[in-house]
């Protein structure tokens, strides 16, 4: 078990891109932190610079108490998950999950024991004799979670794990993954881009974009609390509205065709502001800000409302048990559902 | 009328494909087995009237000759002998070369050398330069070496190869790379990598350049012709022309064992291509990573 700190952490290429620019920040033993981002944000760069996969171009890794920016992957006490699993296809499932204990120069006997406690614990008992060829795709993924755990490392460093595997089966393997996690209480490091498996499964998300941090924060922070206007429309689905608005005397929030919100902007707002509005936030029928439904999708446990409030696209999310009809329709926000930022900075104000 | 003529049209096109197939392995079969049927008469027949169509009584005989009769202008070497050597070259020159181009390729894919671009395409220009071109240069080298008339002589000069490189490195390239990083990360050093991990992934790809240099060594003429003047070193393709030229003295030349050992000649390829077939298409068509 250790816990991870980056400190000034950088990775910048020969060419000059950089892919991560400068960070900072803790992961406290037995955390599971998620990385999260659209692809090319940096955040799987960040995940191989810890794995050892990547040099760091400045500043300072710790797992644990020790620096292991040149120490080597096999060295750091780490195990890793991939996303196309990268089982060795010629081994069986015993061997590949005992390989790294091989190569560590544990006895045979002892490398068996493992092996078979990892294999009840991820029910693949049935299958050691196997090859990777003969296995589905969540068996594989389950084989690649063996290897990792026989080893006991200090750290579990997850590279989009599910990303190969069909909706149905990443759903299950997300529970099994995080109560695996919560079990062994190792220290986990995830990396996806999708922000469902971000929420559902970290202690603490990092939302990553263009190489930066954006926010880091408990998924419940992260949701209600987006630090951005990237985070606010990256995390959750249909994401946040995003409103141009005035912001007048009173601190009132004027949108552009004039419409009034509930909100009042905080203080030292700027005069023109960019305004959140999550959709499930929104109460159909009680309030009177005009809001034209156009198209109505309709998801079984809730129902999306595609439509044009104040000149610009919107949409609302109401539950099964209460009904829309495409056409004009007065709504109302909830207390606290206005959220303001800056349009410059797109920091949250 | 209507479904019945596509219907012709297709037969037609059938028949047109196995005329054609079967002209074609005719063409191919009729030579070997020609100096099959040959290889059953004397040496006088086969002078005196040429290639026959016909068995005749002496096959048993030829090939009891060819395999087992001391000959050549010392007699100690025969067909046994011939074939062991040419058996030694194939397989040497085979191993040798899948050895020295997976160390390459192993080398250019995998290591962060300065110039291991470069480095694989002046590997790969010596396309350019076979064997025949460099021939009198490698010919000094080996003799000032002492090592003409030594199985190393034979084989050695032959086996760097371009086109073994070339394959194997396609080949690595193609291997993910979190399977290196995996094992990097279970502990699997540059060795153990190779050795636990690529070698096996390899296998198909093994397997099918041993069958096309087994063969390219076997075949090989020129290089032998030079290197052995001991009549103890001639492989199989250099006695069948020995039989010919000079078994005995002011004779008949042999013809009945010479086309006896060019059959037998030909058997170690053509057994070698017919059982690993399987693997000769995987290897050079799928893998299974």
């Amino acid at each position: 078990m250790a816990q991870v700190t980056l400190e000034q952490v950088r990775k910048v290429y020969p060419n000059g891109n950089e892919a991560v620019q400068t960070c900072s920040f803790e992961i406290p033993d037995g955390e599971f932190v998620v990385l999260v981002g659209p692809s090319g944000c940096g955040k799987s760069t960040l995940l191989r610079m810890v794995a050892g996969r990547e040099e760091i171009s400045d500043g300072s890794l710790y797992i644990g108490d020790n620096i292991v920016n040149d120490v080597d992957p096999a060295d750091r006490n780490i195990a890793m998950v991939f996303q196309n699993y990268a089982l060795y296809p010629h081994m069986t499932v015993e061997r590949n999950m005992g390989y790294g204990l091989r190569n560590r120069g544990i006895p045979k006997a002892e490398i068996a024991e493992k092996v078979r406690e990892a294999a009840s614990m991820l029910n693949l008992t049935e299958f050691l004799e196997r090859r990777p060829s003969q296995l589905s795709g969540g068996q594989r993924q389950r084989v690649a979670m063996g290897r990792a755990i026989v080893r006991q490392p200090e750290l579990f460093l997850f590279d989009e794990p599910l990303s190969n595997l069909d909706a149905k089966l990443r759903n299950q393997m997300r529970i099994e993954i995080k109560a695996l996690q919560r079990r062994l209480g190792t220290t986990a490091v995830y990396v996806t881009h999708d922000q469902v498996e971000a929420m559902t499964m970290a202690d603490r998300i990092i939302v990553l974009n263009q190489g930066r941090i954006e926010q880091i924060g408990t998924p419940s922070d992260v949701y209600n609390h987006p630090a951005s206007t990237f985070v606010a429309s990256f995390i959750g689905a249909p994401p946040m509205n995003l409103l141009p608005a005035s912001v007048g005397a009173d601190q009132a929030l004027t949108l552009a065709d004039g419409t009034v919100l509930s909100g009042r902007a905080p203080e030292g707002a700027p005069a023109s502001v960019l305004v959140g509005v999550r959709p499930e936030d929104v109460v159909l029928g009680s309030g009177d800000i005009p809001f034209t439904i156009d198209i109505i999708e309709e998801l079984g446990a809730l129902r999306l409302l595609h439509g044009r409030l104040g000149g610009a696209a919107f949409s609302v999310s109401i539950g099964k048990d209460e009904q829309a009809e495409t056409g004009e329709v007065k709504i109302g926000l909830k207390q606290g559902a206005v959220h303001v930022f800056d349009p410059t900075s797109e920091r949250r104000i | 009328m209507t479904q019945t003529s596509p219907r012709r049209r297709i037969r037609w096109a059938t028949v047109s494909d196995h005329t054609i197939l079967i002209l074609g392995a005719i063409l191919m079969l009729a030579p070997p087995l020609l100096a099959f049927i040959s290889a059953s008469h004397d040496a006088v027949t086969i002078h005196r009237e040429g290639i026959q169509v016909g068995f005749g009584d002496q096959l048993g005989a030829n090939f009891q000759k060819a395999m087992f009769e001391k000959g050549g202008f010392t007699q100690t070497v025969d067909g046994t002998l011939m074939l062991m050597n040419s058996l030694i070259l194939g397989v040497g020159f085979a191993v040798g070369k899948i050895i020295i181009s997976m160390m390459a390729a192993y080398a250019i894919v995998y290591f962060r050398l300065r110039f291991a671009t470069l480095a694989f395409w002046m590997i790969f220009t010596t396309l350019l330069l076979p064997l025949e071109v460099r021939i009198l240069p490698s010919y000094e080298a080996i003799q000032r070496l002492g090592l003409t008339n030594t199985y190393t002589g034979l084989i050695v000069p032959l086996i760097a190869s371009a086109t073994g490189t070339f394959f194997f490195r396609q080949f690595f390239m193609s291997v993910p790379e979190e399977l290196v990083e995996a094992a990097r990360i279970d502990g699997a050093g540059p060795v153990k990598f190779f050795i636990d991990i690529l070698v096996p992934l390899s296998r198909t790809m093994i397997a099918a350049i041993f069958i096309i240099m087994f063969v390219f060594g076997w075949n090989q003429y020129l290089w032998p012709t030079l290197i052995t003047t001991d009549e103890s070193f001639f492989t199989l393709v250099r006695g069948i022309k020995q039989i010919v030229l000079s078994y005995t003295d002011a004779q008949i030349p042999e013809h009945g064992q010479a086309l006896a050992l060019a059959i037998i000649a030909m058997l170690p390829p053509v057994l070698i291509v017919i059982f690993f077939q399987n693997w000769f298409v995987k290897g050079l068509t799928e893998s299974d990573k």
